[in-house]
């Protein structure tokens, strides 16, 4: 129930949301950044905490309807209160998080426990005033949108309207509005008539950051398609078919399964979008559909080893990537925004790709491998060959330890790290 | 064929060495190892059958892989149809049992049923490229990944399909028992003997595909009870239903 499902910055980057297998959806907060001391910035702390999802009972089916938080999407900010949508394998809920720093005091017809006062002991008339209280945050849940997916939601993305979101399932896409949660519109539909011809499932789907009429979905057999919502009401013709050639040399009976697309991302300025597949990251040009424009190896060490990873369903991980968010200079890379990727692997490593100068670098997020507030050691897988000194084997990773989820604060060099059950803070050094 | 062994890169390290060294070492070998990995996937897929829904990728991944392999089988002309006199099972429509897969509907269940893979494996090692079951398996062939997938993902079967899990375990245990004694023990190699017990050959399979959700497969407690188990879960299953709706107006 601990283990870590998704995680996800807010926009201003100030608080930190994470679901986990449980249901539950915990948000930290940064602190503000204390004057005095330059070297850090603030350190996130909980903030709140609150049950999103309870197990259910599909009584059609009999079967079990997991809480498991599969993704968050946080809303902009309008008001003094925080909103996120977030959802299980068959609801979206609107989550509305506000913060209660004053209570009214002085009532006439109650004491202050809440009991009611007998009127007829009241001899004089007072206006209740607010005093300062201990800060609350508290949760609640606006809006419940269900009983749209038949199968498992795998996706939800907020459109740059910000009114209205798409949540993805394994064959279907459904188009919501904010404020309305008995209606819905299904936009993607890729459902076979008769099931036995189904080769293909929807992996991932988001919207374009900028244009509201643009969305993209990802598939398990490595395409991505581009929609527009103004071409038709149902977009089963997809206006773009990113999609490249498979490499003959590199073929095997696995080769469908490496190419499934588990996290589709676009870049902030939306000329760019990222997929991730089992062995790789790659960067499309939304104006070249043939093939990608970059290709960054995550770890091409396991290759060899795909037929334990399939016999173990490893093979089926879900890793997911981000872009980061920054735009300033930074040593060591080149931080503007969109110009670093950054995704997991196995024994607890994550990577980073530098897309402008060609580097990478494997970290570690672990305890017992770093102490707090020391600089991150880069690693190194080598085959099964010759081991250098520093070096981990392939065959001594942890298959059971994976990053699957990262996130990057939108403006600061700051990420979030999620192992098994663990979230994991790391931010650059500072001078 | 030298070439093709050469090409497929699927297998890892020590059994690559070994396809390299000598080219006519290598044909064997990769179809054995063929064969385990079409098993392993076959396999894969049975363990469907638990209380949260299965995962749609994941079988779809799958499934397409047993296709895959099934393909190119029968291209090398390695798919064998099943021996008629053998086992007294006539379809020659059905290379591989749709119940096996999970979640069969319940039309596929009442149909017949051909266990057969099992035989081509020791089929193989006698002669290879028998040309005279190439016809027939080519026109088989097309039906067989239909059938295959039939199954697989039938996500919107009403809750009879429960009724019919016991069912489908007693026709994989048919055809498992049909499968040369070599390969048996490969797949059950986890696993004691006594692998028609539905509870050993369970546990045997969760601990080998490390299944995060094969916890509610525990509580089918044996092949005699689970019958009548399922069927008291359907009726207090729709006493839940009904109570719930009363509840809720």
């Amino acid at each position: 129930a601990d283990i870590i499902s998704t995680v996800e910055f807010n926009h201003s980057g100030e608080l930190l949301a994470t679901g986990d297998k449980g249901g539950r959806v915990v948000i930290f907060q940064q602190e503000q950044e204390n004057k005095t001391q330059s070297h850090s910035r603030g350190e996130y702390n909980v903030y709140s905490t609150f049950q999103s999802h309870e197990p259910e009972f599909d009584y059609l089916k009999s079967l079990e309807i997991e809480e498991k938080i599969n993704k968050i999407r946080w809303l902009p900010q309008k008001n003094a209160a925080q909103f996120l949508l977030s959802t299980n394998d068959k609801t979206i809920k609107l989550w509305k998080i506000s913060e209660r720093d004053k209570r009214p005091e002085g009532y006439n017809l109650k004491e202050e426990d809440g009991r009611y006062r007998d009127p007829t002991t009241v001899t004089t008339l007072r206006v209740p005033v607010f005093r300062p209280m201990d800060l609350m945050v508290e949760a609640s849940p606006r809006r419940i949108f269900a009983n749209a997916h038949t199968y498992h939601i795998n996706s939800i993305s907020i459109n740059s309207d910000y009114e209205t979101y798409l949540s993805a399932d394994d064959l279907r896409i459904n188009l919501w509005h904010l404020e309305i949660t008995d209606r819905s519109f299904n936009i993607v539909d890729i459902k076979p008539a008769n099931m036995e011809e189904l080769t293909e499932v929807i992996t991932a789907a988001e919207f374009h950051p900028n244009s509201c009429s643009t969305f993209v979905y990802s598939s398990s057999k490595g395409t991505i398609r581009l929609c527009d919502m103004r071409a038709s009401a149902l977009c089963d013709r997809h206006s773009k078919l990113f999609e490249e050639p498979e490499d003959p040399s590199n073929r095997s009976f696995f080769s469908e399964i490496i190419s499934s697309i588990s996290d589709v991302k676009f870049s902030h300025s939306g000329r760019y979008m990222m997929t991730r597949d089992y062995l790789s990251v790659k960067i499309w040009d939304l104006n070249m559909e043939n093939r990608p424009v970059e290709t960054y190896q995550v770890h091409e060490y396991l290759r060899s080893k795909l037929c334990s990873l399939y016999e173990n369903d490893c093979i089926f991980d879900k890793f997911e990537c981000c872009w980061n968010g920054l735009d300033r200079q930074v040593e060591f890379f080149s931080v503007f925004h969109g110009s670093i990727v950054m995704t997991g692997s196995y024994n607890n490593f994550f990577r980073m790709f530098d897309r402008n100068s060609k580097r990478d670098v494997t970290l570690e997020a672990s305890r017992e491998n770093n102490k707090p507030r020391t600089v991150l050691k880069p690693r190194k897988v080598c085959g099964s060959g010759k081991r250098k000194k520093d070096e981990i084997s392939v065959d001594s990773l942890d298959f059971n330890k994976k990053i699957l989820h990262t996130a990057w604060h939108p403006k600061e060099n700051i990420i979030a790290v999620a192992t098994t059950n663990n979230l994991y803070i790391f931010q650059d050094k500072m001078n | 064929m030298f070439v093709r062994g050469l090409k497929r890169k699927c297998f890892d390290g020590e059994e690559d060495i070994e396809g390299t060294l000598a080219g006519i070492k290598a044909i064997p070998s990769y179809n054995l190892q063929r064969q385990s990995l079409l098993d392993m996937s076959l396999v894969k897929l049975q363990l469907c059958h638990m209380l949260v829904e299965p995962n749609l990728c994941r079988s779809v991944l799958i499934a397409n892989t047993v296709r895959q392999i099934q393909e190119e089988m029968t291209q090398d002309g390695t798919w064998q149809m099943i021996n008629t006199q053998s086992t007294g099972q006539a379809s020659l429509d059905r290379l591989v049992s749709t119940d096996i897969l999970c979640r069969s509907s319940r039309e596929q269940a009442e149909e017949k049923l051909v266990p057969n893979y099992g035989t081509f494996n020791k089929d193989f090692e006698g002669d290879q490229g028998q040309d005279s079951s190439e016809t027939m398996s080519t026109a088989s062939s097309v039906q067989a990944p239909r059938n295959l997938q039939g199954s697989v993902w039938e996500m919107e079967n009403p809750q009879e399909n429960k009724g019919n899990f016991q069912k489908s375990l007693d026709q994989i245990f048919e055809t498992l028992e049909n499968k040369s004694p070599n390969s048996v023990e490969d797949l059950f190699s986890e696993v004691d003997n006594s692998y028609y017990d539905l509870d050993t050959m369970l546990t045997g399979m969760m601990s080998n595909t490390k299944m995060g959700h094969c916890d509610g497969l525990e509580t089918f407690s044996s092949p005699t009870s689970t019958a009548s188990n399922s069927n008291c879960k359907s009726d207090l299953n729709e006493l839940d239903h009904i109570v719930e709706i009363l509840v809720e107006s």
